[in-house]
């Protein structure tokens, strides 16, 4: 790409057209591009991002490797795009909501998700899905686009109540787009205009499926023009990119000028490395030389790149944050697997107060628990 | 079918199938049969299905017959009511159960009444297959049991094999029948087992229950993979108390063989009902009102109903107590008998 052509769509931050051309603040290899700005960020804050990153790639490691030992279950892995997810959340104010789906494990961590929560859920408890009181997170959507609505809806009640700073940030998947549920959420954050940024976490796959069988759009971002909201693309394995793109879209959010509407849909074109899930054999349907081009454009890679020829970084520091994620990483897994669980769980917190027919079911299980053992629940097809 | 054809079949070979290749086999058979059937949904084609329960079909019949679609349920379905109306006879899937509420509207508000709406004119001969139910430790919202959302909805015919070869039949008359059917796929025993199958045309029609165990002393009613669970609870039983269970496969919940349900609680007296579905208005409430219903003097002892939890479906560590287990299902079944 020529130096024009960078200048020619680095304008389009903040502005209410879009370019077909992703933004982009770094080159494939992480050299900064003459044409663009570094986003406003310390030194402290480039290396929180850069252990985020290294951290989630780790995480994605070994929960991979974790499931293949039947240590947790169906797990979605995020390599490729976990600079995107740091990044966007990164971007966030710690009162800001984050709406965030199965695979954004990254994006939940780095706005305060305990790290063994998650893998507690992978386990199998849901005491994984609780967040921290001081933490406005939801737990993670499986059901396709259906936290689009949400999203804007608790968008629209900070509005109506007067909260001007709180934004509202919401992931979704290239293959969202085409539920109903992404229709209708991003029409009615149009019409009432509210403090909400859609983040599409576009990985050119929905399982199976090529983002050009999608939509026959020729980019997600163009979508937003119909609903009245602004469209952005930007280069999703780009975190300074993604950084600055999402950094304008919650400030704008919060504190539009009068020519500006709040929501922003963020296409963030990126590339799922990896199988949709651990229950997923990507060979079957692409091919596999494709993820080699998007590889040589790895977010860690570029971002590592940068940070080294601005000395931000270097050997000792890079040492010094892989073994504290190491052992981040290894203590979380440590408490994860040192929980326990038990059947009275299945009944709380359905209702305030459980009701008593179901207070009865419970009681006639763990009667048939103490007459026959736990052992006789273990297998189903005996 | 005629006399021919008849003999063919009866001639016909087997092979060992599990349940999800009878799944497969009724797609592919159907679909040599029959031009106008055709497979749509999400990840069907290449990929064969995420169960690969459609796994062969794309390479064989084109991207035309076996379609990908957008990732959209509702669209799958509503589009699929479209196709139907223009003559095709289109086969949705559903990728989980969990997943297919988008498409409700679709099902409830025009599949299920389009033959009333227009007093037999148009009708909507469709089926929109789901794997549902719980135990093979799958994330939150794959392991539901819903089926009373649909057996509901009049219109609507909701059919659940429990054996490779009620598969195949099964969805063979599914795909042939002339109404909307939801075709639940239990997907805890998609690989459980394998049984000879018909190869070729099997058809096994829909709305007569099958017994898997004769037995007199009580019916257990059940469907889909409780049928195991259950059989093995009656096996336990027969050997450790001496109890004699006959065990019914209902096969079709809607419209309901109540000839069968009825026939053998006259026999037995008694009866328990065994789903993984919420007990609180699943389909056991159906079977036991039923049978008051039609049998009020044969009975003996109170209808146990041995069911999920009035709790949403646990995450997996917690599954195994949820579901009905053959030790719930043995007590439950005593409780009757000692009545």
């Amino acid at each position: 790409m020529s130096a024009q052509d960078d200048a020619d769509h680095q304008h389009s931050i903040g502005a209410t057209e879009f370019d077909t051309e992703p933004i982009r603040v770094l080159d494939d290899d992480g050299n900064l591009l003459s044409s663009a700005e570094p986003p406003a960020l310390s030194d402290e804050e480039l290396l929180d991002m850069y252990a985020d990153m290294k951290l989630a790639r780790h995480f994605d490691q070994r929960a991979v490797s974790f499931q293949r030992q039947g240590r947790i279950a169906t797990y979605a892995p995020m390599t490729g795009q976990e600079g995107s997810q740091v990044a966007t959340s990164h971007a966030l104010d710690d009162a800001d909501w984050l709406f965030p789906t199965y695979r954004d494990h990254a994006a939940k961590y780095v706005h305060g998700a305990d790290l063994a929560a998650l893998l507690k859920t992978l386990r199998g408890y849901r005491e994984g899905y609780s967040v921290p009181e001081d933490v406005n997170l939801m737990p993670e959507y499986i059901p396709i686009a259906t936290q689009v609505p949400h999203a804007m809806g608790m968008a629209w009640g900070q509005l109506l109540q007067g909260n001007d700073d709180t934004a509202v940030l919401c992931h979704l998947g290239d293959g969202a787009t085409s539920e109903g549920d992404f229709h209708e959420g991003l029409n009615f954050a149009g019409v009432f205009d509210v403090p909400a940024v859609f983040v599409c976490n576009n990985n050119q796959w929905a399982i199976s499926m090529p983002r050009e069988r999608q939509t026959a759009s020729e980019t997600i971002a163009e979508k937003a023009r119909a609903y009245g909201v602004e469209g952005v693309r930007v280069d999703g394995m780009d975190p300074l990119a993604v950084y600055a793109v999402t950094r304008a879209a919650i400030k704008k959010a919060k504190a539009p000028t009068d020519d500006e509407r709040r929501p922003t849909l963020i296409e963030s074109v990126q590339y799922r490395y990896g199988a949709h899930t651990t229950s997923d054999d990507p060979s079957v349907y692409r091919d596999e030389a494709e993820s080699e081009a998007w590889r040589d454009r790895d977010p860690l890679d570029r971002l590592e790149t940068y940070l080294y020829q601005t000395d931000v970084l270097d050997a000792e520091r890079e040492a010094a944050i892989e073994a504290r994620v190491e052992a981040e990483v290894s203590a979380a897994i440590e408490t994860a697997e040192a929980a326990e669980t038990s059947p009275e769980r299945m009944v709380e917190h359905v209702y305030e107060e459980t009701p008593d027919r179901l207070q009865e079911q419970l009681d006639e299980l763990n009667a048939l628990r103490e007459k026959y053992g736990d052992d006789a629940f273990a297998e189903v097809l005996g | 079918m005629s006399s021919t054809a008849a003999a063919a079949e009866a001639e016909s070979t087997t092979e060992r199938l599990t349940l999800v290749e009878g799944v497969q086999e009724g797609l592919h058979t159907e679909m040599e049969r029959d031009d106008r059937v055709m497979v749509l949904g999400e990840d069907v084609g290449k990929n064969g299905g995420v169960f690969r329960a459609t796994e062969g079909l794309y390479d064989e019949f084109g991207g035309g017959r076996v379609v990908d679609t957008p990732l959209a349920e509702s669209g799958i379905v509503g589009s699929a009511i479209g196709l139907a109306l223009s003559g095709l006879r289109p086969v949705a899937e559903m990728q989980f159960m969990g997943f297919m509420y988008p498409a409700f509207d679709q099902l409830v508000s025009h599949a299920a009444r389009l033959r009333s709406r227009s007093h037999g004119q148009y009708t909507c001969p469709l089926v929109v297959r789901a794997p549902y139910g719980g135990g093979i430790h799958a994330p939150e919202h794959h392991s539901e049991s819903k089926e009373a959302f649909f057996v509901h909805e009049p219109g609507l015919k909701v059919v659940v094999p429990s054996t490779p070869a009620d598969a195949k039949g099964l969805l063979t008359a599914a795909i042939r029948d002339p109404d909307p059917v939801v075709f639940l796929e239990p997907k805890l025993i998609y690989r459980a087992f394998r049984e000879e199958v018909p190869t070729g045309s099997h058809e096994v029609s829909l709305g007569e229950a099958a017994v898997r165990r004769e037995g007199s002393d009580v019916s257990v009613f059940t469907w889909g993979a409780m049928t195991r669970p259950a059989l093995i609870a009656a096996d336990n039983l027969a050997d450790e108390h001496g109890v004699d269970c006959e065990v019914v496969d209902l096969r079709t919940l809607s419209p309901l063989d109540t000839d069968s349900v009825v026939t053998s609680f006259e026999k037995t007296g008694r009866a328990a009902v065994v789903h993984e579905a919420p007990k609180t208005a699943g389909f056991g409430a159906e079977i036991a009102t039923t049978i008051q219903e039609e049998a009020l003097l044969y009975q003996e002892a109170p209808i146990k109903r041995i069911a999920g939890f009035d709790a949403p479906m646990p995450l997996h560590a917690l599954e195994d107590y949820y579901l009905p287990q053959a030790v719930r299902i043995q007590d439950g079944i005593l409780e009757t008998v000692t009545f």
